[in-house]
């Protein structure tokens, strides 16, 4: 912990939905069970990037080897949760992202632990960007009643009845839809849920205005969804409206099949968003304050299935950002068949808690207890520490 | 004015479909509701429009490299077509079970599956699961043409028990591994290679005995050899009863919590459940006599806007509002972009665990975009849906601001409004006094209509079905 940041520090949270295949990411690329288990994914070694002796990147990764080179990479290995209900329990997709947004392994949690989060920054609800979300549809690792968030599609085109090209019939309208929307008593929970979100839409659409043209950038994002999400986020963070936590999704990584051809697609889309987004923040003097994390449902099967691999466990965890020290954390989980999980999984080593944890107390400078139910053991992956 | 059974007839209609225009509703109010939804029942007596005049004037929709194109149509046909229901059960099994194009961006598998789901729907469950099983987009989406008889896939033999017909809690992780082998060797083929010759050619099913594990498996306590056994064991499960039932309940009587949390949160009304669990069993799984029970039922009848729409409901609501867009307007094929921005996008769900309803629809984004697509549609008073609305409450006559407002309202459902809601709508209208046709409609009457119309879809109120 040498220097310390003055500006409130921002969590931007990318959820790789679908199941990243860890270990096709970080290869145990000299061990021979793992080239046995796996041939249908197996690379030439001389194509792999190694990191030391037993871990080398997967080539599609090349643009997160060089920030982890730099030291602004913290990988998180083996993360999962102990599976309560035995083998394939928590396996279903629905499940396992629940029990990540949620922070609750043992039954249906209802509150999204950034949702909490969010709560502790913005109590009243005063700020409706003080999360903002880029995608369709809002994860729940964002909802709970009472906690406003801003979801945006289109940040170029944000706004209400945008087509009324009458600006006095317009600025009526928009009036009168405040009134409707504003909330009455007694009128349920679903009616109230909406009455505020038809508020905070007015509120961040008159905030949001002006973060469009107020940007400008010497960065060239390529041109998909997850790069541009990214490139929304430094727009938004630039523009200076007191967001704390920005949430996005890259999807497609449930793998089961054709997993030579469409990893290497997305890990490569995913890792450049990535390094462009750091380049962006950093030219914009707007990167000191900003931790990255990446997360996905779970790892995925040992064996492949000879095209792709299965729901599995013992995923893996990315902490990005320039107050990160960058190194390996957590243990990565053992290789050995006798230690396999049901004889097929990898066991987890490290809870995702904790991750949450050491993200909350050590950057968001929060207690986290509430937030994820409990006591966990931290890391330590950051060398910058957090003034407020 | 509304009397009781036109808004009972709206409320069917927005459930089997997505809502009909009050001029349809007057005729439909007069026959009994028994008579109506039997009809509703019986899509096969009833015909589309026809299609190919569809495809000569608008060649575009015939492009099947998108889902954008065949998606449109399918919204078309919902707000347009004589068939709702036809067109709402096949929603509704989308939503089940959940294909997207983007894994084969092949169009016409996901076309195909639809089409499966409408000439089917409304048949047994025992059918559409094994339609669905051997429904070649299925096959690709969830890799069973990966699942080999020495290489187990399992994805697809998961799905089926825990999303597509038992819940989880209803089966065990050998099951799964059961189910699996069991549909070894259920595969695809193109009948021509797919470039540059077939794209506009679906791929077909094929059983390959030399990929399929022949061995006994024990299925749920039964014995069972292949896919169609696992089906059959499945269809007789009262779990598989329950889950269908709920997903029904949810999807066209009221909003359900996320099928996520159904194996620990009870359903919001248990006593409907059974009664639809009762005539799923007694019926053998006939989807039609279970949607005939939900139709007649009181639970049905009385729960009036007691779901969000859904944005193919929404946005098929308000072109049918509208009259919007007209046959063969170019306009027709950017349907399907307005749900897509809204959350839905028709044939392309972002994973198999389908799309979220109720209040998961709406967040800032979605609620944005619903309601500029309604201010768009409705603005223009020259679109028939609007001047007809116009037209009706001039036929009235003379309205002071509160009369305005309600004549409104019910012309644009009926809908029922907040107390709240309605003071400030007449609020506005006072600010123009009293809506006089002394003059005929006159360009200023026509816009103070519009405006209003405008407004209640804007209404939170216009969320719910």
């Amino acid at each position: 912990m040498t220097t310390k940041i003055q500006k409130p520090p921002v969590l931007v949270v990318i959820q790789l939905s679908g199941g990243l295949d860890f270990m096709n990411t970080l290869i145990p690329y000299q061990n021979g069970i793992i080239r046995d288990a796996r041939p249908a994914l197996s690379l030439p070694m001389e194509d792999t990037l190694p990191l030391d002796n037993d871990l080398a990147w997967h080539p599609a990764a090349k643009a997160l080897k060089e920030l982890y080179d730099a030291g602004n990479v913290a990988v998180v290995q083996g993360v999962g949760w102990e599976h309560l209900g035995g083998p394939g329990a928590d396996r279903s997709h629905f499940r396992a992202t629940d029990i990540w947004h949620t922070c609750d392994s043992a039954k249906i949690g209802t509150e999204g632990w950034l949702a909490k989060l969010i709560r502790e920054f913005d109590p009243l609800s005063e700020n409706p960007v003080t999360a903002v979300n880029f995608g369709l549809g809002l994860p729940r690792a964002l909802a709970a009643s009472g906690v406003t968030v801003t979801s945006i599609g289109n940040l170029d085109k944000f706004g209400l009845m945008t087509d009324i090209e009458q600006e006095e019939e317009r600025a009526e309208d928009i009036d009168i839809f405040k009134r409707l929307y504003t909330p009455g008593l007694g009128n349920g929970m679903v009616q109230d849920y909406l009455a505020q979100t038809g508020t905070s839409v007015l509120k961040s659409a008159d905030m949001l205005a002006d973060a469009p043209t107020q940007y400008s950038s010497d960065v060239e994002y390529a041109s998909n969804p997850i790069a541009e999400a990214l490139r929304d986020v430094v727009r938004v963070h630039t523009a200076g409206l007191g967001t704390r936590i920005f949430y996005t999704q890259h999807q497609g990584y449930d793998h089961h099949s054709g997993e030579g051809i469409l990893f290497p697609k997305l890990v490569t889309e995913l890792t450049e968003a990535i390094s462009d987004f750091m380049q962006d923040l950093r030219n914009h003097d707007a990167s000191e304050e900003v931790t990255i994390l990446v997360f996905t449902e779970f790892g995925r099967r040992i064996r492949d299935n000879g095209s792709g691999t299965d729901h599995g466990s013992g995923g893996g965890c990315y902490l990005i950002g320039d107050g990160v020290e960058g190194g390996l954390y957590g243990e990565y989980p053992s290789l050995e068949p006798k230690d396999w999980l049901y004889g097929e999984d990898l066991q987890h080593t490290i809870d995702f808690r904790s991750v949450y944890t050491t993200v909350l107390e050590q950057w968001m400078a929060v207690d986290a207890n509430p937030i994820v139910g409990g006591n966990f053991e931290q890391i330590r992956p950051y060398k910058t520490e957090v003034a407020l | 004015m509304a009397d009781d059974q036109i808004e009972l007839m709206a409320h069917l209609m927005r459930r089997v479909g997505v809502g009909a225009r009050r001029d349809a509703l007057e005729v439909l109010a007069e026959r009994p509701y028994e008579d109506v939804v039997e009809e509703l029942l019986h899509p096969d007596e009833l015909t589309d429009p026809d299609q190919d005049v569809f495809d000569r004037y608008l060649p575009v929709l015939l492009a099947t490299e998108l889902p954008e194109s065949p998606g449109s149509r399918w919204i078309y046909n919902m707000a347009n077509g004589p068939r709702p229901l036809r067109e709402k059960m096949a929603l509704f099994w989308h939503h089940v079970f959940a294909t997207a194009w983007f894994k084969s961006s092949h169009a016409r598998a996901i076309t195909a599956q639809i089409e499966l789901f409408r000439e089917n729907g409304l048949g047994s469950m025992r059918q559409i699961l094994l339609d669905l099983s051997r429904d070649p987009c299925m096959i690709d989406w969830l890799d069973n043409s990966e699942n080999h008889a020495h290489a187990n896939n399992e994805n697809y033999g998961r799905e089926l028990l825990e999303l597509f017909s038992l819940g989880i809690g209803n089966y065990t992780e050998d099951d799964v591994k059961a189910a699996a082998r069991a549909f070894t060797g259920w595969t695809f083929q193109q009948p021509w290679p797919r470039y540059p010759y077939s794209e506009g050619i679906a791929p077909i099913f094929k059983f390959d005995e030399t990929d399929h594990d022949f061995e006994e498996k024990t299925f749920l306590g039964q014995t069972v050899f292949d896919g169609e056994d696992v089906i059959n064991v499945i269809v007789k499960e009262e779990a598989c009863a329950r889950f269908i039932s709920r997903h029904l309940y949810n999807f066209f009587v009221a909003d359900e919590p996320g099928v996520a949390s159904w194996v620990a949160t009870p359903p919001r009304d248990q006593d409907a459940i059974d009664i639809l669990v009762a005539t799923f069993v007694d019926s053998d799984g006939d989807i039609r006599e279970v949607m005939r029970t939900l139709l007649n039922s009181e639970f049905f009848k009385e729960a009036r806007f007691q779901r969000v729409k859904s944005p193919a409901e929404f946005v098929g609501g308000v072109v049918t509002l509208a009259g919007t867009p007209q046959f063969p307007d170019f306009s027709t094929t950017e349907l399907w972009r307005a749900t897509m921005l809204m959350g839905q996008a028709l044939m392309n769900p972002s994973s198999v665990e389908g799309w979220h309803t109720g209040q998961e629809w709406l967040d800032s984004g979605t609620l944005t975009e619903r309601v500029n697509f309604a201010v768009k549609n409705l603005m223009d008073t020259s679109n028939p849906g609007v001047a007809s609305i116009i037209e009706r409450v001039a036929a009235s006559g003379d309205a002071t601001p509160d009369e305005f407002v309600e004549r409104c309202l019910d012309m644009c459902g009926p809908l029922q409004f907040s107390e709240d809601s309605r003071a400030t709508l007449i609020d506005f209208a006072e600010q123009g006094g009293l809506l006089s046709f002394r003059e005929g409609v006159t360009e200023e009457v026509e816009g103070r209509i519009g405006r209003m119309v405008q407004l209640i879809v804007s209404a939170p109120e216009y969320q719910f079905a």
